[in-house]
């Protein structure tokens, strides 16, 4: 703690109002140092960062400045104007900022303030909205999205000019995404209508809270001055130490998969155990089977449920109200952001899988604790033997307090694209001007001007090199040297886009009664899914879905027609994104316990005799060094290397290697990556090209491969046409879609992909372009964790060329199969078709 | 590989189509060719669709005019067709010919000039293309073909036809593969859209609804180097 409770006592006498003191009093409570000390501070002027563990009243303690400081204002007179916002609340969660007017109301009518507080989202009414632009409360809570929305109106800069405060809640998970881009472009958007405007960041423990101190304040200080602006940081450290311990499951752990099926006895036990478990899983796919298991082990029926972000709004709400009312045994969920606020009493979390980063680990744990005194109790369940070495590093990192959340990344420029309008929508801009106010945006604080006049250019025109909009711009610098929205066009087509999130085309799921087929009408939605795995399905095909068996029956507009399946043969759906690579702290730490024999004791003795075999049969790399195997088996050669840098950088170096390989002549036919290792199969003997050095390992592992090899596999990447996709609409390209207007209109509206290829052939330089390539680097190849591993290894490479398969190779060996591998395999999968057809015609 | 090459190779193998006893060539680019007639057909070239999105705000690049010309130029230096058809919304809009950029016309005019070209008025275009040659025609009839924008709704035989811009969808172990195509039974043949920003619809879609015999409907998937013949009992909706 920054402060000791003597000061704090001191303060409190200086700052608190009387009602406050009375109100503490009253409950028998007395004010937190941290809340004191927030409140100073914020009372001196300074903008501030809380980072506090769940449980250390944390939203009180932000609201505690604007909460003073409204007390004391004058009552406003009949007759008066009304006054503007007084503090501005944003969550990351609609559900968050209507928990938060539940909960503040509270204190604000106990003590008995003149404060009002309403919120703002997506879900508002429109009359509500235009009433709020009239009489807006002191307090409004929102969303980033609609501060974006705000800022683009006309009377934005009255609206505001009252404003004191910005209370910024979960900004760890705000500050990572694109949305955090948004709102810190919207912050100093709001700087510039109040130079003194504070902020009040608060968040969970995180790797460098140097980087939040400087999110929360405008980084363009005056000349001169050398240290970044930041702001003052207060930390509560945190309540009692965990109690978290793996799973010693005396059945057998597996060597691959991610079910944890083996283990559902244990897990139903520990349940039985305890009030109230909550159960975390990494994925929605994985949520679903976890809670399938745990019915059918379910003898006692215990109220089991299941909660995660595909199920219908309504659904997720009654799961939390039962939560929140202790009626629950056990809840399956994927992450803490997918549930609402009110958790109930929680006395053990369960985590499925290995967490793969231990701050997230942390957080998991810690938010399902209410009482940052009492230590929560966890069980960590590794799904295969891997896992359990990554369970004990995370185990020891949590111990250790060590925090991996990842670096910021630099404002993306199709956000950038988008304020760059919203803020034309609200008033005409000068360039210059908008440039410095940019920059003071932490993620923008090293943008350049050559750029950002190419994304204003972008805005106008589309920016390209042929100069054929010009009379269809946008924006349009007038006379006065001012950027002006050209038609009220714009706008209205402006605040229809508005936002980051592109999601994936889903479809509503819609459950009917069995037996009519597509003939039902009517039936509960059940929730979304993703339309590619629907379009995988054939009517009759069974899938485990809001934790039901369900038959597929076929697909009528927006709409995924379902009725109650049975058995056998069930399919999983598969969620694009939701699974995290292996973060790189953890991946350091399961490579030392792998080098460090003395460290095997803490594992179970299945998992350690595993290692002792891999030692005797062939070798366990050390710490710093990159193993890779070679074995013969079946009529293929096979090539197993273990660089632990996570699932998406090793599907990258796969993709390369096979393609490095194909030109060595070694004739490779596939590869399949896990989080830990990946494994390439050729027709050739690879080990006998390494040794004649056609090529060498060391030159098949080269860096350059990042290169040429990656330029050119990067340009055919479904990957790359899907971030341009999410690129495109965010910068107001492309509109984004609607349900029920896409199906039918599909010959008539302009695909992502088909503008895709016509813009790489053209101006493959293009502002679009470059930004979809950063954002591919950074996100699905993952890139640079790819070039920071390369160059680790250079001249440490071990080969290890082998009779047969070694113990450590059998859990990526084993997906072999499971996935399918990417390629020129589509015209392959036409090709039998066709072939089908030939066949049965007698043709051949 | 040589284009050139997997043509004559196609054409050996003789994978020609029949429609009403005409034979043609479904070419994987997404045009059709009758070597006997020695004539060109081509589909919702759709010129001119980026700015016909810029003029109402969707400033998508204004590159697919180029692109478009770029791959008829090649299929035309192939076949070197006598006749060329161009099947209807040859254009987005019916100012899309005036707005089209003048070294844009001078390569669509230099590949008019030389053969008989015909502009079948599509419901995006009803109206002659301002300033260019080539006869501007409603439908064409050829020998026992009649090549019209919108099939007809009652099944005509030699009937050719644009407009829906058929796509087809197969799942094969397990994935799905879209692709345009042509669809045919034999009788009548609907051509796939050339544009570089023309989207595509299923020929399984209400819109096709008695159009095709449907024992015995093909696609002819447009693959990267040839065409794949799929029979209309594997295809899926959507």
């Amino acid at each position: 703690m920054t402060e000791q409770p003597r000061l704090a006592e001191q303060n409190a006498a200086v700052v608190l109002p009387e009602p406050f003191v009375r109100w503490f009093a009253q409950k028998g409570w007395s004010p937190r140092a941290h809340q004191i000390e927030l409140l100073a501070r914020a009372q001196a002027g300074q903008s501030v960062l809380l980072i506090a563990p769940t449980g250390a009243g944390k939203t009180l303690a932000g609201f505690m400045p604007s909460l003073t400081e409204l007390a004391d204002r004058a009552r406003r007179k009949p007759g008066q104007a009304h006054r503007g916002i007084h503090t501005l609340y944003i969550s990351p969660l609609k559900a968050l900022a209507v928990d938060i007017e539940r909960n503040l109301g509270k204190p604000v009518e106990e003590i008995g303030l003149p404060v009002t507080i309403e919120t703002r989202t997506g879900d508002t009414p429109s009359h509500k909205r235009q009433r709020q632009k009239l009489v807006p409360p002191d307090i409004l809570l929102t969303t980033p999205e609609q501060l974006a929305l705000l800022i683009a109106a006309p009377d934005a800069r009255r609206f505001f000019e009252d404003l004191r405060y910005v209370v910024l809640d979960e900004l760890h998970s705000l500050v990572i995404s694109k949305r955090g881009h948004l709102l810190a472009l919207g912050l100093a958007r709001l700087r510039n209508y109040v130079p003194g405007l504070q902020t009040i960041g608060l968040s969970a423990t995180v790797a460098e809270p140097d980087e939040l101190r400087r999110w929360l304040v405008a980084q363009n200080p005056p000349k001169g001055s050398k240290s970044p602006a930041m702001a003052r940081v207060i930390t509560v450290t945190g309540g009692a130490k965990p109690d978290i311990s793996i799973l010693d499951s005396q059945e057998r752990v597996p060597w691959s998969g991610h079910s944890a099926r083996y283990a559902i006895p244990e897990i139903y036990e520990a349940i039985k155990k305890h009030r109230t478990t909550l159960l975390f899983v990494n994925t929605r796919s994985q949520a679903e089977l976890l809670f399938q298991e745990l019915w059918r082990a379910n003898e006692d029926s215990l109220p089991i449920a299941l909660h995660h972000g595909s199920l219908d709004v309504g659904q997720r709400r009654r799961v939390e109200k039962a939560m929140g009312e202790n009626a629950l045994r056990a809840i399956v969920a994927t992450s803490t952001l997918d549930l609402g606020i009110d958790w109930g009493d929680v006395d053990l979390v369960v985590h499925v899988g290995a967490p793969k980063g231990a701050s997230r680990l942390a957080q998991r744990i810690g938010r399902a604790n209410h009482r940052m005194d009492e230590p929560s109790k966890a069980i960590l369940i590794p799904a295969n033997r891997f896992e359990v070495l990554e369970c004990r590093a995370a185990l020891d990192a949590n111990y250790l307090g060590a925090q991996d959340t990842p670096p910021l990344i630099k404002g993306a420029l199709d956000v950038l694209s988008q304020h760059v309008l919203g803020v034309a929508c609200g008033a005409p801009f000068d360039a210059d001007l908008l440039f410095e106010e940019v920059r003071g945006a932490a993620p923008y604080a090293a943008l350049e001007r050559e750029t950002f006049d190419r994304v204003v250019d972008f805005v106008a025109t589309g920016g390209y090199a042929l100069k054929n909009y010009e009379r269809y711009a946008r924006i349009r610098k007038t006379v006065d040297g001012l950027w002006r929205v050209s038609h009220p066009r714009v706008a209205q087509q402006y605040r229809l886009n508005v936002g980051t999130i592109v999601e994936m085309p889903e479809l509503n799921v819609r459950y009917v009664r069995q037996g009519r087929g597509m003939a039902a009408r009517g039936g509960p939605v059940l929730g979304k899914i993703e339309e590619y795995f629907a379009e995988t399905l054939r009517p009759g095909d069974n899938f485990l879905f809001a934790g039901k068996v369900l038959r597929f029956e076929g697909i009528r507009e927006n709409e995924c027609v379902v009725s109650s399946g049975v058995g056998a043969n069930i399919i999983v759906p598969s969620y694009a994104g939701g699974k995290f690579p292996l973060s790189t702290y953890l991946a350091e730490q399961v490579r030392g316990m792998l080098a460090d024999s003395d460290r095997w004791q803490a594992l179970p003795e299945q998992v350690a005799d595993w290692l002792r075999l891999q030692k005797e049969k062939s070798v366990l790399p050390k710490r710093g060094d990159l193993l890779v195997e070679t074995f013969p088996r079946g009529n293929r050669h096979y090539m197993v290397a273990y660089p632990f840098e996570g699932r998406l950088a090793h599907q990258t170096l796969g993709m390369l290697l096979t393609r490095r390989l194909e030109r060595a002549a070694a004739r490779p036919l596939g590869f399949v990556a896990t989080d830990y290792s990946l494994a390439v199969w050729a027709l050739d003997d690879m080990a006998s090209l390494f040794k004649a050095k056609k090529p060498s390992l060391a030159a098949l592992f080269d860096e350059d491969m990042l290169g040429d090899d990656l330029e050119a596999w990067l340009n055919d990447s479904w990957m790359l046409k899907r971030t341009f996709r999410t690129c495109a609409v965010i910068a107001g390209l492309i509109e984004k879609r609607y349900p029920g207007q896409e199906k039918s209109g599909r010959q008539v509206t302009v695909s992502a992909d088909l503008i895709y290829d016509v813009l790489r052939s053209h101006e493959p330089d293009h502002i679009l372009l470059q930004a979809t390539r950063t954002d591919a680097s950074a996100g699905l190849l993952d890139v640079s964790r790819l070039a920071e591993m390369l160059s680790r290894v250079r001249g440490r490479i071990v080969h290890k060329h082998l009779d047969q398969i070694s113990p450590l190779a059998i859990p990526v060996m084993l997906e072999i199969g499971k996935e399918p591998v990417n390629g020129g395999a589509n015209e392959t999968l036409l090709m039998e078709a066709a072939d089908l057809v030939e066949e049965a015609m007698g043709r051949r | 590989m040589n284009f050139s090459l997997a043509r004559t190779s196609l054409m050996a193998e003789a994978d020609l189509v029949g429609i009403a006893g005409e034979r043609a060539v479904c070419d994987p680019r997404g045009v059709l060719y009758f070597p006997e007639l020695r004539l060109l057909a081509v589909s919702d070239l759709h010129l001119e669709k980026g700015s016909s999105y810029a003029r109402r705000g969707a400033l998508i690049p204004p590159y697919d005019t180029g692109a478009t010309l770029l791959r008829l130029q090649a299929v035309i230096a192939d076949y070197q067709p006598a006749i060329v058809i161009s099947l209807g919304d040859s254009f987005h809009d019916g100012g899309g010919a005036e707005r089209m950029h003048s070294s844009f016309r001078e390569r669509l005019e230099a590949l008019i000039s030389g053969r008989d070209w015909f502009w079948v008025a599509g419901n995006h275009d009803p109206e002659a293309p301002a300033d260019l040659p080539g006869e501007t025609v409603r439908e064409l009839a050829i020998g026992s073909l009649l090549f019209r924008h919108e099939p007809s709704k009652v099944r005509t035989e030699g009937e050719i036809a644009g407009h829906l811009h058929p796509c087809a969808r197969i799942v094969q172990r397990g994935r799905s593969v879209r692709r345009r195509c042509f669809a045919g039974d034999g009788g009548r043949m609907i051509m796939p859209a050339f544009g570089a920003y023309t989207g595509s619809l299923n020929v399984l879609d209400r819109a096709y609804a008695g159009l095709f015999r449907r024992e015995t409907l093909m696609a002819y998937m447009l693959g990267a180097e040839r065409i794949f013949a799929i029979s209309g009992s594997m295809l899926r909706p959507g």
